[in-house]
Formats: structure tokens, sequence, C-alpha cells
């Protein structure tokens, strides 16, 4: 029997995997990429902490910046743990292996990001999701603990208003798994690629976990707040890390003038530069000033990304770039146990609202929330298991609805293309729920995914083979994509005022009203909102 | 322009065959494989997460060459296939468990932590190696794989290197040792994984050192008795395992 069950491989989920064993319980992990594959490799700029109290940092000043960009929506109980541990969260990090880069005193480096006054941000070069995912990979091999990858999470299973296992697709065969165990982790990523060709996100980052929170009775929260990361390589979607603008690289518009204080919060930056090119103009990231040597000690990855993917250097050439969805605040809301609002269901990492980003994520803060709450998911889940009775390995009413599910698609023709809607989808969540919103369009659009979710079944599958069918993997997605943009724009449009990522031409202002988070659930089979009091 | 796919599907022929497309897409060979997919035909299939080079999830050959899908620019005619090596899943996905059982047997992770202090120096030493992104390029390119799978490889070894070079490791003898059987004296020193990897890791370099470590260690040299041995089985056994001990193996046509 299964104690704790993992569904994600990512950082969030590997560090669970790792305390949960650590607590002696017996750990499954699922997840429909390998563990390196997981988006957690894409992030280059660093982890937050700080590593030691001076003059100029200390974790009072961390716990405000923390907040202050959560505009109010942070749990100021959950960002004074997570700030006041983020050394611990390091030295952690440090000595499970993670080769972290040294400044000259041969002390942890730390490079200063956005929205905050301080050097927080630590590094290992630009490779700071790789190395320490692939660190966490190494460790989770030693401790033998159990993978299951390429398989898909399809639903979860619940009974008397508790989790008791998940169904899932083994792509490989297309075989729908029912698995069982004592707890569940959530550790499936976030949706910031439903604006998909507008994200830098991977694109396996489709939220399926929240939208399978949802389904299964879990409250969501906040999902209208949406990070645009102001510097993508143009059309390319592929990030520059803040690191550039935090080592001192200047934004430019045509005329070569600088328009904005770089380091502000990312929200203000990427809206700043949006305007732009709304105005007809480019913008570019110019990092010239800097020097060769400088960009190949700090950012050697993105120097190569703009040469592979731009054929231009760094060193000699204006960069042009725009915003991009990069990360999603909103997901399935956890207390200070990791734990969501079903029994036995745990959430960690970018699925889920922990009440720390708020309407605005700082940068670097998101890896010390993977593995912040990561740890706290995985040896809570591991405590809870040892409370919970073994589970009969009958089979579910979910199980045989997902199997009947599954094999009914493979004879179905689809009367719908469901790859050009997704494409469709992504235009249109870009354009009217991106950095700028307004009531008319969303309404507009909200009609236009009622429309798509209507049309959910008469999509088949043009593939028929049953073997690692790619085809329906992606319609599966595509289904919680629709999903969860639903809730997106339910909640865009619920919140009548602008706020963090969240901003709206026809409610400029913060309203003291909205201090407040958005809540989603679903009751009689429909998508329900309310407004709840931070805690 | 044209783009040419070696495809397979176990359920409709146990054979690979050849396909040709049409792309507008000219960009990379993943934005191609994706319009195929998505606008062409629903079936085929490969993998990819990033875009961006670092999941190392798109490893495929192009023109018999191992690179990234993602990273490669499309030329007129390319011929596309799965990596070598692995069993194909289907059209460009090849089976990858494999992985899990190389790093585990060459013990690649952090012990039994040192009180050493680690300088900026130090972290410089394993950036190269910790940058390996799992891509399997190079386990694709290895010769020795067509005459034993159980051989460690490239990827493994240089991650083996990773934490033996590693000052907060203890214990690097454990590792050391875990990597003399189908290790470190199988490689060839053909060079083929340093010509492929996009990370600009140097396996065969890695290697070497590896073997200079085992030898310090008191380790045996394999390496004489085994380039005799991989000379005697590839006449003896009949089969030609495309490695010529005298002349280099070059399976890519570099
Ligand atoms: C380009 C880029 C750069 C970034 N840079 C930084 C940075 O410098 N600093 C920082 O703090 N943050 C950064 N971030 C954000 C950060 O990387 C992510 O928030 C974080 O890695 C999320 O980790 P995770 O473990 O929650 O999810 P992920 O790493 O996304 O992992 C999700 C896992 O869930 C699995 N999964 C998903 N759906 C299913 C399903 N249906 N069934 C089974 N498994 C499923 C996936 O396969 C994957 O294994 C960056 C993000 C991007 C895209
Ligand atoms: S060493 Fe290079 S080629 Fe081999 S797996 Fe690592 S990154 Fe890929
Ligand atoms: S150098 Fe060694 S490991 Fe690398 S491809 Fe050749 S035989 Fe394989
Ligand atoms: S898609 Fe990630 S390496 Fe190519």
């Amino acid at each position: 029997m299964i104690d704790v069950l993992i569904i994600g491989s990512g950082g969030a989920g590997l560090t669970a995997a790792l305390n949960a064993k650590k607590e002696g319980a017996k750990v499954l992990v699922v997840s429909k990429t390998y563990p390196t594959h997981s988006q957690t490799c894409q992030a280059q700029g660093g982890i937050n902490a700080v590593l030691k109290e001076t003059e100029n940092d200390s974790i009072q000043k961390y716990i405000e910046d923390t907040y202050k960009a959560s505009h109010k929506l942070g749990n100021k109980e959950y960002i004074n743990y997570f700030c006041s541990n983020s050394e611990n969260t390091i030295s952690w990090l440090d000595s499970i292996g993670v080769p972290f880069s040294k400044n000259i005193k041969d002390n942890i480096s730390q490079r200063k990001f956005g929205g905050t006054k301080a050097k927080r941000t630590c590094y290992s070069s630009d490779y700071t999701g790789l190395k320490i995912l692939h660190t966490l990979y190494d460790q989770c091999l030693k401790e033998n603990i159990e993978f299951y990858n390429e398989y898909q999470l399809l639903n979860l299973i619940i009974e008397n208003n508790k989790a008791i296992g998940i169904t899932a697709l083994d792509i490989e065969t297309s075989q729908v798994k029912q698995i069982k165990a004592k707890t569940i982790i959530l550790a499936t990523g976030g949706y910031a690629g439903l604006y998909y060709g507008f994200t830098t996100n991977s694109y396996s980052s489709t939220g399926d976990g929240i939208a399978s929170a949802l389904n299964a009775g879990a409250k969501i929260s906040n999902m209208e707040f949406m990070q645009f990361h102001p510097t993508a390589l143009e059309n390319k979607n592929i990030l520059i890390s803040e690191s550039a603008r935090g080592e001192g690289g200047y934004l430019v518009d045509n005329q070569g003038n600088r328009f904005i204080d770089e380091l502000k919060p990312r929200d203000e930056v990427a809206r700043a530069i949006y305007k732009k090119y709304e105005e007809g103009e480019k913008v570019y990231l110019d990092l010239r000033h800097l020097g060769l040597d400088k960009i190949n000690e700090a950012m050697p990855q993105e120097r190569r990304l703009v040469q592979e993917f731009m054929q231009l250097k760094m060193e000699k050439d204006l960069i042009p770039i725009n915003p991009s969805a990069h990360y999603s605040m909103g997901g399935i809301i956890t207390d200070i146990e990791a734990k969501s609002s079903i029994e036995n269901l745990y959430a960690c990492g970018e699925c889920s609202q922990s009440g720390i980003h708020g309407a605005n994520r700082l940068g670097g803060n998101s890896l010390l929330e993977i593995v912040t709450f990561g740890k706290i998911a995985g040896e809570n889940a591991a405590k809870k298991a040892k409370k919970v009775k073994i589970i009969e390995n009958t089979d579910s009413e979910q199980f045989l609805i997902d199997k009947n599910y599954i094999e009914g698609i493979f004879t179905k023709d689809s009367e719908i293309d469901f790859y050009k809607r997704k494409k469709e989808l992504g235009k249109l969540l870009f354009k009217n729920v991106g950095l700028f919103r307004e009531e008319k369009s969303m309404k507009n659009s909200l009609e236009k995914i009622l429309e798509w979710k209507k049309e959910l079944n008469l999509i088949g599958l043009n593939d028929k083979s049953k073997i690692f069918n790619k085809n329906l993997t992606d319609l599966i997605e595509y289904k919680n994509m629709i999903e969860l943009a639903h809730t997106i724009l339910i909640s865009a449009l619920n919140r009548q005022e602008s706020r963090g990522a969240h901003f709206r031409i026809d409610f400029k202002d913060e309203l003291e009203n909205y201090d407040k988070n958005s809540i989603l659930f679903l009751e009689n089979d429909s998508i329900h909102i309310k407004l709840e009091e931070i805690q | 322009m044209k783009i040419k796919i070696k495809r397979f599907d176990l359920e409709k022929n146990p054979h690979q065959k050849t396909e040709e497309f049409k792309v507008t897409h000219n960009e990379t060979i993943l934005d191609s494989l994706i319009e195929i997919k998505t606008q062409q035909d629903n079936t085929l299939t490969y993998r990819c997460g990033c875009r961006t080079g670092v999941c190392g999830s798109c490893a495929i050959k192009v023109n018999g060459v191992e690179k990234l899908a993602c990273k490669t620019q499309l030329n007129e005619n390319d011929l596309i296939e799965a990596i070598n090596n692995s069993k194909v899943l289907r059209d460009l996905v090849v089976d990858l468990s494999h992985e899990e059982k190389f790093l585990k047997n060459s013990k690649t992770y952090l012990k039994k932590q040192s009180n050493e202090k680690v300088t900026s120096k130090d972290v410089k030493l394993i950036d190269v190696q910790s940058n390996c992104i799992l891509c399997q390029n190079c386990f694709s390119s290895c010769p020795v794989y067509e005459v034993n799978k159980e051989f460690l490889g490239p990827y493994a070894l240089t991650r083996a290197l990773r934490y033996v070079n590693d000052k907060k490791e203890a214990n690097t003898l454990d590792i050391i040792n875990s990597i003399q059987d189908n290790g470190v004296w199988d490689c060839t020193l053909c060079g083929n994984c340093t010509l492929v990897c996009p990370q600009f890791i140097d396996p065969k370099t890695d290697i070497m050192n590896l073997r200079m470590k085992s030898v310090q260690a008191g380790f045996e040299d394999k390496s004489f008795a085994q380039f005799n041995q991989g000379f005697d089985s590839g006449f003896d056994s009949g089969f030609d395992t495309g490695f010529n001990p005298s002349g280099g193996f070059n399976p890519n046509g570099f």
C-alpha cells in the first residue's frame, strides 16, 4: 500500500518525495514527464533567501518585500515562515549537493532581483532550476524512490470527501490505471501554458492538477493573477531571466531611451513594455555596457539562447523582447501544512496557492516556494498517512468512468480541430485576459470559452494507435486548459479593481473591499466564485 | 521546405518507414514537427517540453547526427529519426528506462557530506558537468552500447565525475568503485559523445579523468586488456560492431 502518492516530478514533487521518504513513508511519484523534463529545469535566475542578516538585508525586509509584492493578498503568517526559514531551505539544498555559485569570500553568491532592495537571490550561474532539479533527482535515486514516468493524471478518486487515490493514463500503452494511496500530494505545476504561443512555460504546464482538484471538489483560488515576464525574446517567448536586469541591463525603446526603472516589480515593467508595443514601438534589452566577461560569468545560458534563437550577441547587439505569460499565482488553496480543502489531499509548488505570492510574485520566490512547501507537504502527508487505514484496492467508480471514457474516445472521430482551438485559446487569453483587461472583451471571451466547453464532447482522436498516443494526452490537456480558462475569466471579471498582475483599464484602482482571495469551487456541476477574507 | 521523418508504430507496421512532409515553418525542427502534428498528421509522435534546450526531452537524429529538435534549424530535405541504442516506442519517442539504471549503478549522487569548505574555484570545477540535461544524445552516439547494454556510458560517467570532483562528497571512493565494471574501461575514447553534446560537455575527457582517478585510487588500468578484448570480440563473434580499434569509429560520418 502506498502511503504518499505524489503527482508531478518537478522541484516541488521531488522535494516532497524525499521528505516523505525521510518520514518513513512508502512513496510513489507519478508524472506525465520524466523528472528532469519538468519545467523546473527552466528556472535560470535564482532562488531567494536571507542568508545572513546584515545592515543591507534582514528577514524582516524580505517579509516586507514579499508582502508588498502580494498587494495585501499574502498571508502574513505564511510569508513570515517562508522567509524566516529561507536560510534553512538553502542550506538543505546546499547539503544535498546543489552547486551554488560562490562569491570571492566563498559564500553563496547573491544577486539583485526586481521589487527588492537587497541582493537576495542565490543562484547556480543561470542554470539554477536545472541544477536544483537534477540534484533532487539524484537524491531520489539514492533513496530508491519509485517513479511511474509518463503517466498522466486523469482524476482524483474521492470517497466520503476524502482523497483515496487517482486514475491515470499510462501514456505508453493508453491504459487507464487506478492507484490508491493513503495521502496524495499534487505537485503538477502552473497554468501559464494556457497562454499558448505567448508563454515562457513548458508545453506541459497546462494546469492539469488544478483542474482535477477543482473537479474533485477542492477549492481553488486567485486564478486571475497571471504574471507576465517583461523580457522574453521577441516572438519566441523564450525567457531572458530577470538577472539580466539585476546585473545592470537596460530596457530601451526605438530611440535608445530608457523609459522605466528596470528593477520595478514585474507587473509594472511588463505593462510599460506592452504599452510601447501598442504604440507601435519596440523594446530592447541593452546589455552591451556590461561587457563580455560579466555576461559570460553571470548569464552564459542566456547569452547562448540569444545567439541560438535570435542570431544576436548580447555584448554587441540590442535584443528585441516582449512580455510573456510566465507564472501563475493562482491554484489549489493550501494552508501552512500544505493541506488542500479535501482531506488527505495536499498540494505544493506552482499548482498551489499557498498564500505567499498574492497578486504578484517576486522573482526567485517560486523556487524557494517549491522547496519550502515541497518539504512541508512531504512531511505532513507522510505523518498523516500513518493515521489513515489501509484502503481497499477495489475498482472505484471513477476508475470505471475514466476507463470507459478512454476506451470510447478511441472509437470517436473528431469533429473539431482542437489543436487549432488551443492556438486560438492562447491568443484570446493573451489579448483579453493579459496585461490589460476590461469587461467587454472578457465577457466576449467567456462566451467563447463556454462555447468551446460545450463542444468538448465532439472532440475525438485522429490517432487511433494505443502506443504512446500524444494525440490523446494533448486532448486531455486541452480539456483541462478550457476548464481553467473558464476559471481565469470568471475570476478576472469578478475582481473589479486593479491589483498586482491583474490590471483592469475599467477599474484602475486597488480597492479595499477586494483585499480578499478569490475562491472557486464546483457545486452541482457548475463553478461558483466568492471572495474570502485573508486569514 | 521538405522534411523526411522516419516513422514507426508497432501496431501498424513492425518496420520503420520514411515519410516526407512539406512545412512552412522552417525555424527549428521542433517547430516543424509541431506544424506537422497539429496541421497535417495528428499521429506524428515526439517528445518536447521547454523548447529552449534545457529539458533534454527532444533529442533526435538529424541526418544521422544527434541534436535537440528545439535548438536545430531545419534545412531542406533533412532526415529526422529517433535516437539510437534504445527501443523505439513510436516515431521519434524511445524508451528511456535505462536512465535510472545507469545513474543508480554509477552512484551519481552525494552520499556523505564532507566538512570541507567549498570555494568558488571548487564550484567551477563541476560547473560544466552539472549542466548535463540528460538528453541522451551522447548515449545514442556511443558505439559501445551496440555490444554492451550494461555500459554505464557517457552521461552517467560524466555525472560520476561531477560527484567525484565535488568537494562536498566525502566518499568518492565508493563512486570510483562502482564505475570499474562496464564503466570507465569499456569506453573506446572515440569522442562521439563529446561531438554531440548540446551542453558542450566533454564526456570523453571526463572518462579519461575518471580513469586517472581510478588508477590513483589503486584500481587496475584495464584499458589495454579491454582494447584486446574489443578487438577479439569484433572478429570472433563474426558480427560487425562498426568499431575499428585502429581506425576510430565514425557512425555519424563526421
Ligand atoms: C523560463 C522560466 C524561468 C524561471 N525562472 C525562475 C527563477 O529564476 N526563479 C524562480 O524562483 N522561479 C523561476 N521560474 C518559476 C519556477 O521555475 C516554477 O514556478 C517552478 O519550477 C515550478 O515547479 P513545480 O515543481 O511546481 O512544477 P513543474 O516543475 O512545472 O513540474 C510539474 C510536474 O508535474 C507533472 N505533471 C503535470 N501535469 C501532470 C499530469 N496530468 N499527470 C502527471 N503529472 C503531471 C509534470 O510532468 C512535472 O513533472 C521560472 C519559470 C520559467 C518557465
Ligand atoms: S552529457 Fe551532454 S549529450 Fe550527454 S546527456 Fe548530458 S547533456 Fe546530453
Ligand atoms: S568516447 Fe567513450 S563514452 Fe563517448 S561515445 Fe565514445 S565510447 Fe562512448
Ligand atoms: S524541448 Fe527541451 S530540450 Fe528541446
